[in-house]
């Protein structure tokens, strides 16, 4: 086995001091908020897990057209990685988001526009794993995978757009932007606050790229291990 | 050195050995006159898919208690899932018969284009959906006392199909080449579809409630919208999904 390369084993030491420092500044620094209290801190991590699974999702997107067009294996490596670390970021931000939901709409879980659309984009990178796992041959894996992250990029944002325009009344709050009259949770952000968001923001992009590669390395080395035990088996 | 002129073929000859390829349109009907024509033998896909969605209706009818008031509100969800359920079934029939007995590879072989094999699959597939809605909705009408024969209704419907067959046939297409085979399609074209079922019930249940065309325009909108975009898609990728 290889050993970690240098440039890996610094961006690990750099990807925990971050995320610890984001902690930090989630946890502590930042100011409570007046009318939701402590919970509210939820918010930064919820952001950040949420960025860094969208993220992933377009890259798979991305990376499918990319080994449709060229039969390149690498993509489809790069693609695999891209929705295995995604899933999990965006399973954390669900998660995360029901913690905060709880005492501020006082239920775990409501069939929001967001939240609907959440839950179904989860489930069809699930339903992604499944169909890998029931193809053998790797070339024909790796097309069926970039043909549904294909579908699956296309549908999610159309799925988002049924359900804001058939049921317009949103309660999600929307922080960035335009605010939504009708949300219940929201709230301004102090600069204070800014700060812990955007590293926390900046924080998760690092320890997506971080998980991206050792899961590509991961991969690399599966791919070799296959080749030895073809070779040994001849 | 000379060679023998007889061996040689003459252009004349290539003339006649070549066979023009069949255009797109009729490649394509060719297909769909193949499955109807199987189906039309046995009947065995839609007689399914019909029992079926009868079976899923009397399910809803005792799982909701659909009473006059429950009603209202959920015929265009009832009728939807049922549509959904039995729609993957016949998906699901449609291209392991093609994959078991080998035709599949018969259709790959044919000097034809690939698109034509899925348009023909998709138009067979859309049909015997049809065929089930045909028959489902005069008998939910007769059931449950309400008309749903009404010709802005069935275009809802009929938008919905085309949007729901066409993703099918890709996935299911898909699906056929795995392992876990049935199981699989549904779980990977209900996420995948949910904008069509999500559109057509609203749109559906809008029609229902006395609501004016305009009144439905963006669920219709976004039907039309899901349709040329995925019928696009799958069409462009589907080589992919057939490459041997």
């Amino acid at each position: 086995m290889q050993p970690r390369p240098i440039a890996l084993k610094i961006l690990d030491v750099v990807s925990i001091i971050l995320l610890a420092v984001s902690a930090y500044l989630a946890l502590v620094f930042a100011p409570t908020e007046l009318v939701m209290g402590d919970v509210q801190r939820v918010f930064y991590f919820h952001i950040g897990t949420a960025w860094v699974g969208l993220l992933g999702f377009v890259l798979a997107a991305i990376a499918g057209i990319a080994y449709l067009a060229t039969k390149n294996m690498m993509w489809d490596r790069f693609e695999v990685a891209a929705v295995e670390v995604s899933t999990v970021f965006f399973f954390i931000t669900i998660a995360l988001g029901s913690i905060w939901a709880r005492p501020i709409w006082g239920t775990w879980w409501t069939w929001d526009p967001r939240l609907t659309t959440a839950a179904i984009t989860e489930l069809i990178y699930v339903a992604y794993f499944m169909l890998r796992q029931g193809i053998e041959e790797p070339e024909k894996r790796a097309r069926f995978g970039a043909v549904y992250t294909l579908l699956g990029g296309l549908s999610a944002p159309i799925t988002f757009m049924s359900i804001r325009l058939a049921q317009s009344r949103t309660i999600h709050p929307v922080v960035i932007g335009v605010q939504n009259a009708e949300a219940k949770g929201d709230f301004g952000m102090t600069p204070d606050m800014r700060v812990a968001f955007f590293f926390a923001l900046f924080a998760f992009t690092v320890v997506f790229i971080d998980f991206m590669w050792h899961r590509l390395r991961l991969a690399n080395m599966q791919e070799k291990a296959e080749q030895l035990k073809l070779k040994a088996s001849m | 050195m000379r060679f023998a002129r007889s061996t040689y073929p003459t252009p004349q000859l290539i003339d006649n050995m070549k066979t023009p390829a069949p255009s797109l349109w009729k490649a394509t009907f060719a297909i769909v006159r193949k499955d109807l024509a199987a189906e039309f033998r046995s009947f065995e896909l839609v007689s399914a898919m019909l029992v079926f969605s009868l079976l899923v209706i009397i399910i809803f009818n005792f799982a909701l208690e659909l009473n006059i008031e429950v009603r209202k509100t959920v015929n265009a969800g009832v009728l939807w899932a049922t549509f959904a359920f039995a729609g993957t079934l016949g998906l699901n029939r449609s291209m392991s018969v093609e994959k078991d007995r080998g035709c599949m590879d018969g259709l790959l072989l044919a000097p034809v284009d690939r698109s034509a094999i899925f348009f023909g699959k998709a138009l067979s597939n859309l049909a015997f959906m049809l065929v089930v809605e045909a028959i489902v909705l005069p008998v939910y009408s007769l059931l449950y006392n309400v008309n749903l024969l009404r010709l802005d209704l069935v275009g809802v419907i009929l938008l919905g199909s085309i949007g729901y067959t066409s993703v099918g046939t890709l996935l299911s297409t898909m699906s056929a080449q795995t392992r876990t085979r049935e199981i699989l399609l549904p779980i990977l074209l209900f996420p995948v579809a949910m904008p069509v079922l999500l559109a057509s019930v609203k749109a559906c249940s809008g029609l229902l409630a006395g609501d004016a065309i305009e009144d439905i325009l963006t669920p219709l909108n976004l039907l039309i919208v899901y349709d040329v975009v995925f019928i696009a898609v799958a069409f462009m990728v589907f080589d992919y999904v057939v490459e041997e």
